[in-house]
């Protein structure tokens, strides 16, 4: 199954731009997580049009099962071209699963300053947390049973599928 | 079984770091991009990530050294990982403990990598061979044969400044015989499929074998210098001079000393290295150590995030099990 990620980011710039408006936030820093997270805040950057520079983070180094599964060997380098501090951060992950990558990737923010604030972005919400983790901004909701994965392809085009794991 | 081998598993993925030689373009390149990844973490208000919180690392130094040791101990501890130093030439060995007495005593205290230095080649290859299965063993230098880290860092440095290397000319220059930087940085090189690699030295300061490495042979700087876009000067060890291997160190200088004079024969562009510390008026002239084309003191950074790359990446790779790939 295929889905139309294009029009999932629209549904996500319109609920960003709602809850920024909310909160007052005039000049957001949006942080991607690698890969896909990175393919849909370089959208939303520029769909909202925000000034601030992109920000990306590679959780390599950072993720909860190094023990088990070693570096990633693509690897890339983490880039915060601003300052964190006191900044509000808009973390833009491509799917929310477990949480764990979204700890990982908190983690690593708070280690180049404490932002002011941090809200959640993500595409996919596929359910089946083990973190206490929740999305502000949601492209969709997706009740995946288990055996299934959902993979978000690009940068051009950029699709987001469901496959069954073989 | 080599020790190229022997630091590999059955998928060919790294566990312990001896040498570079036989290593592919894939591992080498493996290292350098996790060490570009790991470089800007020294920039960061908090110089430290979590990868290696919970692990135990040794700096195992049978051989004096101060900026190695310093080094591999600042990779650890900016993966989190606890860290020992022993230097074992002022006690167990000199108390009559075999290598291998010394090396049980140490497992004993439930530590996952070995960063050994020691005077003798192939040392670092016997501790991988006896190690228990779950421990990485790093070669920091032994005798006259490899420096696999340092090897990286100088190949590191260079692919910041000249990423092009099929396109590049290196020229070494000075102690080559003794030298394991010299040795691991040609392997690296070649591996890595730089244009030419030249080494410039006395006939004395040569081994038979070294055009075997693939390497071009100068004995004079005038020729071997020209249109290099990166001279690597090796440091000069006095106990050489004693050994009559040498001239004095005005000669050596006069003779190959790295000046500006014989910079200019150098690509405009071309870089300085040296793996240091430098012998300053010895084996490099003040003014080029501390000139704008030296990148000697970003070598000392960037062997950082080289060693927390490697300790990352071998110990990353003992923890996974093979099934997983397979």
């Amino acid at each position: 199954m295929v889905h139309d990620a294009e029009f999932l980011i629209e549904v996500m710039a319109g609920q960003l731009q709602d809850l920024l408006a909310r909160r007052g936030i005039a000049e957001p820093a949006l942080v991607g997580v690698h890969t896909g997270g990175v393919w849909v805040a370089e959208r939303l950057h520029q769909r909202l049009g925000i000034a601030t520079p992109l920000g990306r983070l590679d959780i390599s180094f950072y993720r909860d099962d190094f023990s088990r599964i070693g570096v990633n060997p693509q690897v890339r380098p983490s880039e915060l071209p601003f300052d964190v501090d006191e900044r509000h951060v808009v973390l833009i992950d491509d799917v929310l699963y477990t949480g764990r990558t979204v700890r990982a990737a908190l983690n690593e923010l708070f280690d180049y300053g404490r932002p002011a604030s941090v809200l959640l972005a993500v595409l996919a919400d596929r359910g089946g947390r083990e973190l206490p983790v929740e999305a502000n901004v949601v492209g969709t909701r997706l009740k995946l049973p288990p055996g299934q994965q959902i993979q978000l392809v690009g940068p051009e085009p950029l699709q987001l599928l469901i496959q069954t794991v073989p | 079984m080599s020790a190229a081998n022997l630091q590999l598993d059955r998928q060919g993925r790294l566990l312990h770091f001896l040498t570079v030689e036989g290593l592919s373009r894939r591992h080498l390149t493996e290292i350098l991009d996790t060490a570009e990844s790991l470089r800007g973490v020294a920039e960061r208000r908090v110089k430290k990530l979590p990868t290696l919180h919970g692990k135990t690392v040794v700096n195992l130094f049978f051989e004096a050294s101060t900026r190695t040791r310093t080094t591999f101990e600042l990779a650890a501890k900016r993966l989190s990982a606890d860290v020992l130093n022993l230097n074992i030439a002022t006690s167990a060995t000199t108390k009559g403990e075999s290598l291998l007495d010394t090396l049980r005593n140490i497992e004993a205290m439930q530590c996952d990598m070995f960063v050994v230095r020691h005077p003798q080649s192939g040392a670092a290859e016997f501790m991988a061979r006896h190690v228990k299965p779950h421990i990485a063993v790093l070669n920091a230098g032994d005798g006259c044969h490899a420096h696999p880290t340092q090897g990286m860092l100088d190949a590191f440095t260079i692919r910041r400044h000249k990423p092009d290397f099929p396109s590049l000319q290196v020229a070494i220059v000075g102690d080559i015989l003794h030298s394991r930087v010299a040795r691991s940085l040609i392997h690296a090189l070649n591996i890595l499929g730089a244009g030419e690699v030249r080494v410039i030295a006395p006939r004395t300061l040569l081994p038979a074998w070294v055009e075997s490495l693939g390497v071009r042979v100068f004995h004079s700087p005038q020729a071997g210098l020209r249109e290099v876009d990166v001279i690597v000067m090796l440091r000069l060890q006095r106990e050489r001079m004693e050994r009559a291997l040498l001239p004095t160190e005005q000669e050596f200088f006069q003779q190959y000393g790295l000046t500006e004079e014989r910079l200019a024969l150098a690509k405009p562009d071309a870089i300085v290295m040296h793996p240091g510390p430098i012998n300053r008026g010895v084996e490099i002239d003040s003014r080029v150590a501390d000139g704008p084309r030296s990148v000697i003191l970003e070598q000392v950074t960037n062997g950082i995030a080289v060693r927390m790359a490697v300790m990352s990446i071998t110990l990353g790779n003992h923890a996974r099990p093979l099934e997983e790939d397979a």
